[in-house]
């Protein structure tokens, strides 16, 4: 099975990263006027279906992938 | 009395493991460095030291991955069994990220890199780690860290406040930390986390000597774990 997961800074959550990035921008001269950096997780793993691949995904993001308190995070699972 | 023995965890990156233990031994303790892959802690620990450091690389999130790491389950035990925990900076963010703390340690706010010594005050110098300080005693720490901003949600702040878990506070902006916090308890006491390093500011000579009144303090936390440990297993 594959799967990519974003996780992205919660909204409202202060983004230092995200503000550098678009100040950095703005002196390229592009009118950039809000920047959020996440990640992005690619993986591959053996389940038993996709209801077990998603059941499976979202125990990966709440015990290690993302953390729950400043992160939200989007499952994305490929097809095959 | 015999010397309570501190278990100071060493995980892959850690890198104030053996300032700790020399601290330690220095106010009166014998240091015992347990591996990151162990799954127990020496028999006869009467405290834990989780130091400061890069574990694992930072990857992912400071501290993530070491919450995993196989001590840190004999760590969970010791703690929930009443025994004195201490994260000191990559620390506190081991034990945040294990839940064993709460809130989590943000990239700073100025997105640099801090080193230097600051000012923090006790807020509350009744807490097992902070007893031989006067209330609102101010403390030269020395910090150094990128990921220091210490963040939670208002209601939690709200409870942790009125429950007297702040510990530390910053007394200058250091790192854009949520209220200033830079050191708070759990709430049944026992473990606590600080960004500041007191294990690098126990002799005057090093510019301070304020860290050795929370580290001494540890210390009378093992030797009381042990009595306490000794009594219940006499009963």
């Amino acid at each position: 099975m594959k799967a990519t997961v974003l996780v992205r800074p919660k909204e409202g959550i202060l983004d230092p990263q995200g503000e550098a990035v678009g100040g950095s921008l703005r002196k390229l001269g592009f009118d950039v006027t809000r920047v959020r950096v996440g990640r992005v997780i690619d993986l591959e793993f053996s389940a038993n279906g996709t209801e077990d691949a998603r059941a499976q995904l979202e125990r990966m993001c709440t015990e290690l992938l993302a953390n729950p308190l400043i992160e939200s995070v989007e499952i994305e699972l490929a097809d095959r | 009395m015999s010397r309570p023995v501190v278990a100071i965890v060493q995980f892959p990156g850690s890198n104030d493991d053996r300032d700790a233990a020399w601290a330690l031994g220095a106010l009166g303790a014998d240091a015992a460095l347990v591996w990151h892959a162990d799954e127990e802690l020496p028999p006869e620990t009467a405290a834990v030291v989780l130091p400061g450091g890069f574990s694992y690389g930072d990857y992912l999130r400071c501290g993530a991955i070491a919450s995993h790491a196989p001590v840190m389950d004999a760590v969970r035990r010791f703690a929930s069994a009443g025994g004195p925990v201490l994260g000191i900076c990559n620390g506190f963010q081991v034990l945040c990220e294990s839940r064993l703390l709460p809130g989590t340690l943000r990239p700073n706010r100025q997105l640099e890199f801090v080193c230097r010594d600051v000012s923090v005050q006790v807020e509350n110098a009744r807490t097992l780690f902070t007893r031989r300080c006067e209330p609102g005693q101010t403390l030269v720490l020395p910090v150094k860290h990128g990921d220091g901003a210490w963040f939670t949600d208002p209601a939690t702040l709200a409870e942790l406040s009125a429950r007297g878990q702040i510990a530390l506070r910053y007394t200058e902006d250091v790192n854009g930390s949520l209220d200033g916090v830079a050191g708070v308890v759990n709430e049944a006491g026992n473990v606590m986390g600080l960004m500041p390093h007191p294990e690098h500011a126990v002799d005057s000579l090093l510019g301070s000597a304020d860290g050795g009144l929370l580290l001494a303090a540890l210390v009378d936390a093992a030797a009381e774990h042990l009595a306490l440990v000794a009594e219940t297993a006499s009963a």
